[in-house]
């Protein structure tokens, strides 16, 4: 035995035990998860991958499951979800921008700042009486493209400025220096190097954000968006329905067709979503392969 | 290769016969302060041009801040406090007409830890100039701009590769490259070696032989051998006060303070 054994009881035998029993807790959280996600996707592909066909993208909705069809939900859902992208986008990212280059640490800031973060967890809902009340009644846009837009914009705004504000602020600050050493303005700064390099994590926020519109029910039924509608919209101001709220409607018919139909709707959706993710981690791909 | 264009000013601005005595770069009883802490008090003293002078002292001592005064990087600072004077050839860098973006084009600045942008190497010597309306030849200055800091031979090749590929002290040779790019009357550098090896450290000192020829160079260095070997004349700052400044030989063998003979000869600091 040397000193040191003397001086301290290791116990080396229990913390191993110990961490091992941590890595395998954090380990069964992970796969649990992922096993849950597989069952359910499986269940879902499985039931609705057989009506998935060029039909079923190509038809409007009908009381005849045979004929029945998504064309003007996914019509829709690409209008309402692009004009979405429209409006919260540059609205997001310049408040982020506005916040985390421009804004001096004022009380109204601090304010300003600890509300969007309240917003983000505002129940989507509560945007929808919002969305109904301010754009379809005050504005008159109606049961709209435009409407559903709006109301979805600020549903994701404070996600996308969060995630934008996080993004921004993890731009070293070596890189605006060196830009402001060579008489650079603060646009100059910003649009140059700050935005370049915050780019792939805006767009990872902006695509989660997206995404989460993309799937949300709630809001455009509460402002009313159409269930039935024979017809893809043809401009901001048409009337239109989405794929959640197609969805919601055929799985709520007592015929077990239609819970079939709404599987192969939830398929589209999800192929929808994940051609979103793949095109970013693309752009990001190309973004950051110039970066520290 | 072009080593020198006849145009180009080797001691630019003011040619009038009064200006002669007018120092490049002064500063006139400086007080600096962030909040209610004063970092640098009454500092005055002229830089020589085309000169080095190096301004030494322990850490915290205020040479930094005082560094970056002379551009006007503590700007940024929402806290900061700044009295007295720094004049540039006489004018003012803190008058109310003057704008930092303009004094920053006048006068450059490299860092500590190179900070090349993340573009090519080409992009990171004309982003500079293209923001000021650089009306000259691109290639022409990107070739002059790293031939002078003996990159040119060794980047050549690949100059629209990312920077970020490059070694730490080719970064920060190119950090220097970008900043003699915009032709500034003055070149400050915080303390430019003190994240490279010393073989980059001694590159970038014999750089610094070369272009005193043409730009004034102020810089700080925790380095004392390093602020004896290469510069001409030498600031010392001890806890925000200027203890002495004169040329590099006398401050270092025959110091006219107790205090600068005790921090030369490493009695503290």
């Amino acid at each position: 035995m040397t000193t040191s054994d003397l001086m301290f009881d290791s116990n080396l035998g229990k913390r191993q035990r110990r961490a091992a029993r941590f890595r395998r807790l954090v380990a069964g959280a992970t796969w649990s998860g992922v096993v849950l996600l597989a069952v359910m996707l499986f269940h879902i592909v499985k039931e609705g991958i057989g009506w998935v066909d060029w039909q079923f993208l190509t038809s409007f909705p009908s009381i005849d499951a045979e004929k029945a069809g998504i064309k003007a939900a996914l019509a829709g859902t690409i209008w309402v979800i692009g004009l979405t992208a429209c409006i919260s986008i540059p609205v997001g990212v310049a408040s982020a921008i506005y916040l985390e280059e421009y804004a001096k640490p004022s009380r109204l800031n601090r304010l300003i700042e600890v509300n969007i973060s309240n917003l983000a967890g505002v129940p989507s809902i509560v945007y929808g009486m919002l969305g109904a009340t301010i754009f379809v009644r005050w504005l008159h846009l109606g049961q709209s493209v435009l409407a559903g837009a709006l109301t979805l914009s600020l549903l994701i705004l404070p996600v996308i400025i969060i995630a934008s504000r996080e993004a921004i602020r993890a731009v070293p600050s070596s890189l605006r220096q060196a830009a402001f050493a060579l008489g650079a303005t603060r646009w100059q700064t910003v649009s140059g190097h700050v935005l370049p390099a915050a780019t792939p994590g805006i767009l990872t926020g902006v695509i989660l954000a997206l995404s989460r519109s993309m799937g949300e029910t709630a809001p455009l039924v509460m402002m009313g968006a159409l269930t039935y509608v024979a017809y893809t919209p043809t401009g901001i101001t048409d009337e239109f329905t989405a794929l959640p709220i197609i969805i919601y409607n055929w799985s709520d018919r007592p015929q077990q067709v239609f819970h079939e139909l709404a599987a192969g709707g939830i398929v589209v959706l999800l192929a929808v979503l994940l051609a979103m993710n793949a095109i970013a981690v693309f752009i990001r791909h190309r973004s950051q392969r110039n970066s520290p | 290769m072009i080593v020198t264009t006849p145009n180009e000013p080797t001691a630019p601005v003011a040619k009038l016969p009064e200006s002669a005595n007018i120092p490049i770069l002064a500063t006139r009883d400086a007080c600096i302060s962030y909040g209610t802490n004063q970092v640098v008090t009454n500092v005055s003293f002229s830089v020589p041009e085309t000169k080095i002078t190096a301004i030494i002292g322990p850490s915290g001592c205020g040479k930094s801040t005082l560094l970056r005064s002379f551009n006007r990087m503590n700007d940024f600072i929402p806290t900061i406090d700044i009295r007295g004077d720094i004049q540039l050839r006489g004018e003012s860098l803190y008058a109310k007409d003057i704008d930092p973006v303009e004094v920053r084009r006048k006068i450059g600045m490299v860092f500590q830890k190179p900070n090349p942008f993340p573009k090519s190497i080409y992009k990171n010597v004309t982003w500079g100039p293209n923001l000021h309306g650089y009306k000259g030849n691109h290639d022409e200055l990107v070739e002059k701009s790293l031939t002078r800091v003996a990159l040119w031979d060794e980047v050549k090749d690949r100059l629209h590769e990312s920077a970020m590929g490059l070694s730490g002290g080719q970064q920060q040779r190119l950090c220097i490259a970008r900043a003699i790019a915009m032709q500034p009357d003055v070149l400050l550098m915080d303390e430019p070696c003190s994240a490279l090896d010393p073989v980059s450290t001694s590159r970038i000192e014999d750089l610094l032989f070369e272009l005193k020829e043409r730009y004034t160079i102020v810089i700080v260095t925790h380095n004392m051998q390093q602020a004896a070997r290469v510069s001409d004349f030498t600031a010392f700052l001890d806890r925000g006060v200027l203890v002495e400044f004169g040329e590099t030989d006398q401050v270092f063998t025959r110091p006219k303070e107790q205090r600068t003979a005790d921090y030369v000869t490493g009695r503290f600091g």
